[in-house]
């Protein structure tokens, strides 16, 4: 045994006991541990294995950085993997388990792969399947595409569920004056000082306590300090919120925040989500993130039982658990000194390893009498122990390098290679950290769009000048917010960075000339010293470059482990100092951000907004079957007993030819233009003339962009001299609406017209079939307005149904039947389909839907969304004519490039099958017959069963259009379905050419 | 995420808003060459620093508007109605406050 906990100490409930399974083993802890502090309690020594060579791995930090300790949560559905074990809290019956290894951690089979490390070297994968040498055999991208299966399957850490995600996730929005990040010293200092000036304060804070680093450190004073500061927080207001993230900084202030509300439950409220995803906005923003401390390279420096110093320092303050009996405590800076003491006092045998060689009489004086054995200019050189450390050759100083000089045993080493300020968020707003040389840290300290560092985060080491930096930055933020004026205000200066009683020494890596070691730069990606040297001899020197290659950095701790010692290397190997060669940049997340709270509440139904017509439950209740239409939910069919949706079609088809059909067309785009320049405005956006559209009358229209393709089709009904009312088709009706918008406030300012959209205001059914006006007779008040002399086609009325009920009706047909549409305020949809179903019954008509809607629409050759994409010119869609030779408008200009007036331009056709009997699928390519190859001639759109033709019908778009296909077969070619169909290529009016029904 | 100060909402996020294009093209008449009409459509200057472009607080008000925004930085220095005359009325209406 060697790591224990204590009987006491530390910030753990010992009276209870929480129950959890490591790897299937029952294990405990208790209240406040987290997974690693319990399973290092229980002298737990392997918990991962690495990424390439599967090597033991254990406890590396305590903290966000963790690269060792990495773990699945969890199972079935909530299988959570790549989770820190430092920051997963214990609750009762958590389940956790160990990844990337098989059987298990402890007894990991793919540890063969380290035997053949040498072979795994960076770019390793590259390389290998470029070809093998010499012959470069097995090239090429078939070969790559057989490899990369395997490797595939190789690669990646831990599994996650293949099951839905059974949880629920939140969006948050927040609003604050000033945002801290960070509640050490530094960070309840700030947000104090901003609060005491009356402004809105949220302090965020990963850790599900308040305290920072003053939780890891020993002594009632520090717990008093502690309190006393929340206390004020609390009083002043401050919106605290722990475990809360600050992932990532973005413009104008915005923060992201990720807030986990359920991770560590054993039982939550089911109506709790897990987490939230909060936006917040804030006038001011400080960062006081802390400092995360390094390692250093030298050789087996990531075996179990090698963790940072602060982190042996913390397990034992903060959990009550010795991690090790015979401690060597290496260091580079006077941090680990009071690690070492906290250590020995707890009754560890500690050995200090400082590679000054020059140490000060005040840390002595702190080391005191304790029996700490304190070498200077020493180094650790290399561990040895596979499974867990259990000794250490120790490095000398000498001229220019270093020397072994003996052993040392030991069942914990603690490693601080100096402390890097977290610098993730400020860099996320494109500031570029400065390298301090005095003190071996990249810092950015310039203040920037109003955020501002404080403590650690800063370069400021001690804890009483964090506190000050804090309770400055507060100051300068209420200054900045028009507080904190006058003489008594911002009195506080910022201390100055640094703050150790002696300089760092910049140590990176400990290796002797000419012997083989394995030392670890980015542990969690198995990148090593000698990857890092090898990119530098295959020449890479750039460091991004150097990024990409050897993947340092981009594991799930994102570098924040081994960066700066990658760079240093890299620095030395090209000669260069650290600044020279610059650091990677950091982007957000700063720690890994759920799927789930990125997603929300936007998922399945919920995915994108639902729009229901206000006829919606009285369709439902007349035996619709729904579809989606855009966001619309639209009637698809009304089958009746046993019929199929073939079937039904086809029967609504039929009768509306025959008799008539109703059918809800309320989501078709409705906008109200209106003012006395309306005409004007028509005229100018549609091809065909508006100027003379009589009072009551309706006209079809053809709207262009502005490079001569079609935007939209619809009709426009005049009501009055100023005012008309469009629609659109649904698919294009929003962007239609801010199309009109955009004109008349950016182009034609000039022009005296309101564009207002009522889609939502009117209810509309279309009224098809020759016994239409029959229907509409007996609904409205005065049957005569409905007279044919009354109310000729393309004619408007409005008018009132019985009841009263407001009424505009168009005679209008999208069927091609004599056909009205009627369109009532919306609160009146019900009382509208309740009058015209009675009606159309009694004459044998029914209702239809959308499937009946393409059927009728198909038949005659009308377009729909589906053909004006956007890549169709007027005369492709086949209505050339509607394009006036006699005014300008919206794309008249640019509609007649050469290229858009080409003859053999895909026109609008309609389409047989040579064998009537035969079926063809809406999607197929048009091709020459037996021509089967690329792109093909053309695309079908649509293909419905014609009832009046008696087969199988298509529309859509062929080179040349059906004159240039008179005569000649086409193949009709579907490869996703391996099928092949001959058609016809024929007009698009395939039936009632001449329009004889529509005039009725 | 930008904030945008619309004059008639106040200070949104982005997201609220669609943006529209570069806001110094002029479109030529409907009756000008097909030249003109190409240069207006097709050719954009890609701008590093200040630009003046149209957004459309299409979640909000409705109104188009004119952006001054810096493309590297997301700084904007204004905001106002894209809208000449009620652009007018807004500045007048400032220049009675001040």
């Amino acid at each position: 045994m060697s790591a224990k906990r204590l009987s006491e100490g530390g910030r753990i409930d010992r009276s209870k006991r929480i129950r959890f399974q490591w790897d299937g083993r029952a294990m405990s802890g208790h209240p406040g541990d987290t997974v690693a502090s319990a399973l290092l309690a229980s002298n737990e020594k392997v918990l991962g294995r690495s990424f390439k060579y599967h090597r033991p791995r254990g406890i590396m930090s305590c903290g966000v950085e963790e690269s060792g300790a990495i773990i699945t949560v969890g199972e079935g559905a909530k299988r959570d993997p790549n989770v820190k074990a430092t920051m997963q809290e214990l609750y009762d019956g958590l389940v956790a388990s160990g990844q990337n290894a098989w059987p298990n951690v402890r007894t990991d089979v793919g540890s063969v792969n380290s035997l053949i490390s040498q072979f795994l070297s960076a770019g390793f994968y590259y390389k290998t399947f470029m070809g093998l040498p010499p012959f470069e055999t097995g090239k090429g991208t078939g070969i790559w595409m057989w490899y990369e299966k395997f490797i595939r399957k190789a690669a990646g850490m831990g599994r996650a569920s293949r099951e839905p995600d059974p949880d629920q996730y939140e969006h948050g929005h927040l609003f604050c004056d000033v945002l801290v990040v960070g509640s050490g010293p530094a960070g309840m200092s700030a947000a104090l000082a901003a609060a005491e000036y009356g402004l809105d304060v949220i302090l965020v804070e990963q850790d599900n306590e308040l305290g920072g680093d003053l939780l890891g450190q020993k002594g009632s004073d520090i717990e008093l300090r502690r309190t006393e500061l929340v206390g004020a927080l609390e009083n002043a207001g401050v919106r605290i919120m722990t475990r809360t993230t600050a992932f990532g900084l973005y413009d104008y202030g915005t923060a992201g925040l990720l807030e986990n509300v359920t991770d560590h439950l054993a039982s939550p409220d089911p109506h709790l989500p897990r987490h939230r995803f909060w936006t917040l906005r804030a006038r001011r923003t400080i960062l006081a993130t802390g400092g995360i401390e390094r390692q250093i390279a030298f050789d087996n420096n990531d075996r179990p039982g090698i963790m940072n110093a602060s982190a042996g320092r913390i397990y034992l303050n903060r959990y009550g658990v010795l991690a090790g009996e015979q401690v060597v405590v290496a260091t580079n800076n006077d941090s680990a000194y009071r690690c070492a003491m906290d250590l020995s006092d707890a009754g560890a045998e500690v050995t200090l390893l400082d590679a000054r060689a020059k140490i000060p009489g005040r840390l002595l004086e702190l080391i005191g009498d304790r029996g700490i054995t304190l070498m200077t200019n020493s180094a650790p050189l290399s561990a040895k122990g596979l499974n867990g450390v259990n000794s250490l050759e120790i490095a000398g100083g000498k001229a220019g390098g270093w020397r072994s000089k003996g052993k040392e045993v030991c069942d914990l080493l603690l490693v601080s290679g100096g402390w890097s300020p977290v610098v993730n968020l400020i860099s996320h707003r494109g500031v570029r950290p400065v390298w301090n040389a005095e003190n071996c840290c990249f810092i950015a300290n310039e203040p920037h769009e109003g955020i501002c560092m404080a403590g650690t985060a800063a370069g400021i080491w001690n804890t009483a000048d964090c506190e000050d930096s804090g309770t400055a930055a507060g100051e300068a933020a209420a200054k900045a917010l028009g507080k904190a004026t006058g003489s008594g205000g911002a009195s506080t200066s910022m201390p100055a960075v640094g703050g150790w009683d002696m300089p760092i020494k910049p140590l990176y890596e400990v290796r002797i000339d000419g012997r083989k070691s394995k030392a670890l730069v980015d542990p969690q990606h198995d990148v090593t010293t000698e990857d890092i040297r090898l990119a530098h001899r295959e020449g890479y020197v750039s460091v991004e470059h150097l990024k990409r290659y050897t993947t340092l950095g981009m594991s799930t701790d994102g570098g924040k482990m081994g960066n700066i010692i990658g760079l240093a290397l890299m620095a030395e190997a090209l000669g260069k100092e650290i600044p020279e060669v610059g650091t990677t940049t950091f982007r957000p997340p700063y720690t890994p951000v759920s799927i789930g709270a990125l997603r929300g509440r936007s998922v399945d139904e919920h995915f994108r907004p639902l729009r229901r017509t206000p006829m919606h439950d009285w369709n439902l209740a007349h035996g619709a079957t729904m579809t989606m239409a855009g966001l619309w939910h639209r009637p698809w069919y009304f089958a009746r007993q046993g019929e199929t949706i073939t079937e039904a079609y086809i029967r609504e088809t039929e009768t509306t030819r025959k008799t008539v059909g109703l059918c809800d067309v309320t989501s078709l785009g409705k906008i109200a233009i209106q003012g006395p320049d309306a005409t004007e405005f028509l005229n100018r956006i549609y091809t065909n003339p508006f100027a003379k559209l009589p009072i009551g009358k309706a006209r079809y229209g053809i709207m262009l962009r502005d490079d001569g393709f079609v935007m939209d089709d619809g009709t426009t009904w005049r009501l009055s001299e100023t005012d008309y009312f469009m629609t659109t088709t649904t698919a294009h009706a929003g962007k239609v609406m801010v199309w009109l918008e955009e004109l008349l406030q950016t182009r034609w300012a000039d022009l005296r017209v309101h564009v207002t959209s009522v889609s939502e205001q009117w209810a509309g059914c279309a009224v098809a079939g020759p016994e239409s006006r029959t229907v509409l007779k007996n609904c409205v008040n005065d049957p005569s307005v409905m007279e044919d002399s009354a109310f000729p086609f393309m004619g408007v009325i409005e008018t009132s149904l019985k009841g009263d009920i407001p009424c505009r009706i168009a005679r209008i047909s999208f069927s091609g039947e004599m056909a009205y549409e009627a369109y009532v305020p919306s609160d009146y949809a019900h009382a509208l389909m309740e009058m015209l179903h009675p009606e159309a019954v009694a004459v044998d008509g029914c209702l239809y839907g959308l499937e009946a809607l393409g059927a009728l629409r198909i038949e005659k050759g009308h377009v729909t969304g589906a053909e004006l994409d956007g890549r169709v010119t007027i005369e492709d869609a086949g209505l050339g004519k509607m394009a006036s030779q006699n005014k300008s408008y919206i794309g008249s200009a640019l509609r007649r490039r050469p290229d858009m007036t080409r003859e053999d331009r895909p026109k609008l056709v309609g389409i047989f099958p040579v064998n009537r009997s035969e079926k063809f699928n809406a999607g197929t390519i048009l091709c020459k017959k037996g021509e089967v190859s690329g792109l093909g001639e053309g695309w079908i759109t649509g293909v419905t069963h014609s009832p009046a033709l008696g087969h199988w019908i298509g529309i859509g778009f062929i080179s040349g259009g059906h004159e240039a296909w008179s005569g000649k077969t086409a193949t009709a070619a579907d490869p996703v379905r391996s099928k092949e169909v001959q058609v016809e290529i024929v007009s698009p009016h395939m039936y009632d050419p001449s329009g004889e029904r529509m005039y009725g | 995420m930008i904030r945008i100060k619309c004059p008639f909402c106040g200070e949104r996020d982005h997201s609220e808003f669609t943006y529209g294009g570069d806001a110094s093209i002029v479109y030529p008449a409907l009756d000008a060459s097909a030249e003109e009409w190409h240069d207006a459509v097709f050719l954009r200057e890609n701008i590093r620093g200040m630009q003046s472009e149209t957004w459309h607080h299409v979640n909000g008000c409705r109104m188009w508007l004119v952006v001054q925004r810096d493309t590297v930085t997301h700084e904007i220095r204004s905001v106002r109605p894209a809208h000449e005359a009620t652009a007018k009325l807004f500045a007048a209406s400032e220049e009675e406050v001040a």
